[in-house]
């Protein structure tokens, strides 16, 4: 470990300690792995330790969920990942889990149920909403005070979970402009990764998807495209990247801009 | 008893006959999918039935076509009472049975004649919208052929009923002012009376004015009964299968797939070598023939009854396909088509039963209408299911096939197999190890 590793408790060091945390956070594989991941994931820690919450993460005993093998048909390799991760939840006593994936968030939540998983599940905007409200953390305008910040709705957030409110909640919280896109909440159009796409290249067509919604973005003329999904994350950013905006526009993630606004 | 009255009779009975049996057609061709409980939440399954199908809630979602829409519907559901006086009449030889509501009688004529301009007015319009603005989704290659016609046949058809029924109550009231026998003086007439009087119906002989009132009549009710049957061999069931589709509607989250409990005792017993391997399922026998136990769907019969009902209650709107994010970026994934490809081919394993019997393979299966370009295009982001007014589930259907593709087939994109490798080697979607799971911290 360097000297400015994050220190990060994980279950295994909660129990050998005796302790139980309030909420797991499960990191997820794009927040352990993906580069630009990895930045939303410490900014979302950097809230949890300003705001004082004492979380674990499973550390290497997290897998994936099981998800894109599930939407890409292969639901023994599902039904193998989800199991395991539920004999690990269910052995730690999990009762509460935060994710800053839609998609963890997602199966976590609606289809670890059927497995015998059954748990409190948050979207990290749902857990910041709440750490706002409850004053547990502070937002001084900053940065983004009076600027265009427009938040694309990640599918398995919005329209699969009807959580549409959370993320808009928490923007409103940094004094900018909220600009809704042309087709948002309910309508909002897919970023293209879902379903397993994150991993394969798209099937033939006119253009790619991420193109598409990256266009309808920037034709709200924000300064910040809000994010709440790793995979939208990226797909957006690709998306500025093909239309040369990426010097003007930044794709960030709901987390980031309360990370940086609050100074943390 | 006149003549008349025995052709109303019979000409009832066939329709009503036909009909029955068509629905125990449709009714025996839902069934041949799998068994699935929707029953549950009984509370909450009506209240989606009376705020989506009954109150229209997705259709209003585009407010103009929602409003037309609404006139119609609204025609059709009120205009229907009318056609009980209509069927009394013409079993008892009787005219305007109803006439001794009096007051209320003619509140209810009155509406009906506004209804029946509204319906008049909104299928003018919904032609319009096809054929002259040409909307993108009316135009797809899938609504090439049959199903555009089949939409047309609607609109004009409703078009012929209205005009028959307003036309009939303007020589009706011509008659009456006349004091023709027969016509008692019943009813108000909004929209008929300028009818009558723009066309001077009042220069007619009252034995001409019989026969248009006597033509329009009939025209008006064997219409009715012949559009009846033509509901079902067309996509304008919906406007029957809409109730029951809601009820019955998916009640979860849009982005939970469903489990496959047979799968999750295999693994159970992989990863536990104290649990016992599943019991093989019960044969399921289905139209005379054992059908193999399968994972996902090779064909029809491998859907559940749900996904058939939502094939047969599909109109082809296309408002699930006009919100894909796949189709509309240019790919050959359209919502829509995997539901009309899923009715037609229930439609030909039924034909095929009633030819035969049984069920004898013919070789072809649900994958040789819907390729797997279209499968493996869907992003699984539920624009179609919400954009659907009746609720019916096109993702569930994708899913089912996936599974197969995968689980019988072994068949995939080469970038998926590399995916799933992953995930069982690494317990992640990218070729990092669990060792690494925690670099993160140190970066």
């Amino acid at each position: 470990m360097t000297d400015n590793a994050l220190r990060i408790p994980t279950m295994a060091d909660m129990l050998a300690a005796g302790e139980t945390p309030d909420v797991l956070f499960w990191v997820g594989c794009a927040g352990s792995f993906d580069d630009r991941a990895r930045k939303i994931t410490k900014a979302f820690v950097r809230i949890l330790h300003a705001a004082k919450v004492k979380f674990a993460v499973l550390g290497t005993e997290e897998t994936c969920t099981g998800d894109p093998a599930r939407r890409a048909g292969n639901e023994f390799l599902f039904q193998m990942q989800a199991l395991q991760n539920v004999a690990v939840l269910n052995g730690y006593g999990v009762k509460r889990i935060v994710t800053a994936c839609p998609h963890c968030f997602n199966t976590l939540k609606n289809e670890y149920p059927a497995l015998g998983g059954n748990y409190e599940v948050l979207h990290h905007t749902q857990f910041i909403n709440a750490l706002l409200k409850e004053g547990r953390i502070t937002v001084e305008g900053g940065d983004f005070k009076g600027k265009r910040i427009t938040f694309h709705d990640p599918c398995y957030l919005g329209r699969g979970n009807g959580e549409y409110e959370a993320p808009r909640e928490v923007l409103l919280k940094l004094d900018a402009a909220l600009v809704e896109l042309k087709r948002s909440r309910a309508h909002g159009l897919c970023c293209g990764a879902g379903g397993a796409q994150m991993f394969k290249e798209a099937e033939p067509g006119t253009r790619e998807v991420n193109h598409e919604r990256a266009e309808e973005a920037l034709a709200a003329a924000p300064d910040v495209i809000a994010a709440g999904c790793p995979f939208c994350n990226t797909m957006l950013t690709d998306g500025v990247k093909q239309f040369n905006k990426e010097g003007a526009v930044k794709v960030l993630d709901v987390a980031e801009l309360i990370a940086s606004t609050t100074d943390l | 008893m006149s003549i008349g009255q025995i052709v109303f009779v019979v000409l009832l009975a066939g329709a009503g006959a036909w009909f029955g049996r068509q629905v125990m057609r449709i009714r025996r061709n839902i069934l041949l999918g799998r068994d699935e409980d929707r029953t549950d939440r009984p509370a909450e399954r009506w209240a989606v039935m009376a705020r989506v199908a009954l109150g229209q809630s997705k259709m209003v979602v585009r407010p103009v076509a929602g409003f037309l829409h609404i006139l119609i519907y609204a025609g059709f559901v009120i205009i229907n009472i009318e056609v009980l006086e209509i069927v009394i009449d013409g079993v008892f030889g009787t005219h305007r049975v109803f006439a001794f509501l009096g007051g209320l009688y003619d509140l209810l004529i009155g509406a009906f004649e506004v209804l029946a301009l509204g319906v008049l007015v909104a299928c003018i319009a919904f032609i319009a919208r096809r054929a002259l603005l040409r909307l993108p989704r009316f135009h797809k290659p899938e609504m090439k052929g049959w199903p555009s016609k089949d939409a047309m046949i609607i609109l004009v058809t409703e078009i012929l009923l209205m005009s028959a029924f307003l036309t009939m109550n303007a020589a009706d009231l011509t008659l009456q002012q006349l004091g023709a026998e027969h016509y008692v003086v019943a009813g108000a007439f909004p929209i008929s009376a300028p009818i009558a009087s723009l066309f001077h119906f009042s220069t007619l002989a009252p034995s001409t004015l019989i026969l248009v009132e006597r033509f329009c009549w009939w025209f008006h009710i064997v219409g009715i009964l012949a559009f009846l049957n033509y509901l079902v061999v067309s996509k304008h069931l919906h406007i029957l299968l809409a109730f029951p589709n809601t009820w019955y509607s998916k009640l979860e989250p849009r982005t939970q797939v469903s489990n496959m409990p047979r799968i999750t005792a295999e693994v159970r017993s992989m990863l536990d070598p104290a649990v016992p391997p599943p019991a093989p399922a019960a044969p399921r026998i289905v139209a005379g023939v054992e059908m193999p136990e399968r994972f996902g769907a090779k064909d029809v019969f491998d859907l559940s009854w749900k996904n058939l009902l939502d094939a047969y209650t599909c109109t082809e709107c296309g408002r699930c396909t006009s919100e894909c994010p796949a189709n509309l970026t240019g790919k050959l994934l359209s919502p829509r088509k995997i539901m009309m490809d899923t009715r037609d081919r229930v439609e030909e394993v039924g034909r095929a039963i009633d030819a035969k019997g049984t069920w004898q393979d013919d070789g072809k299966s649900l994958h040789d209408r819907i390729s797997d370009e279209e499968l493996w295009a869907c992003t699984t982001c539920n624009a179609c299911t919400e954009a659907c007014p009746v609720n019916i589930d096109p993702v569930d259907i994708i899913m089912q096939m996936r599974r197969y593709k995968v689980m019988e087939e072994s068949s995939t994109r080469a970038a998926l197999t590399g995916m799933f490798n992953n995930v069982e080697n690494n317990g992640a979607p990218w070729a990092f190890g669990p060792d690494k799971r925690m670099d993160w911290t140190r970066t």
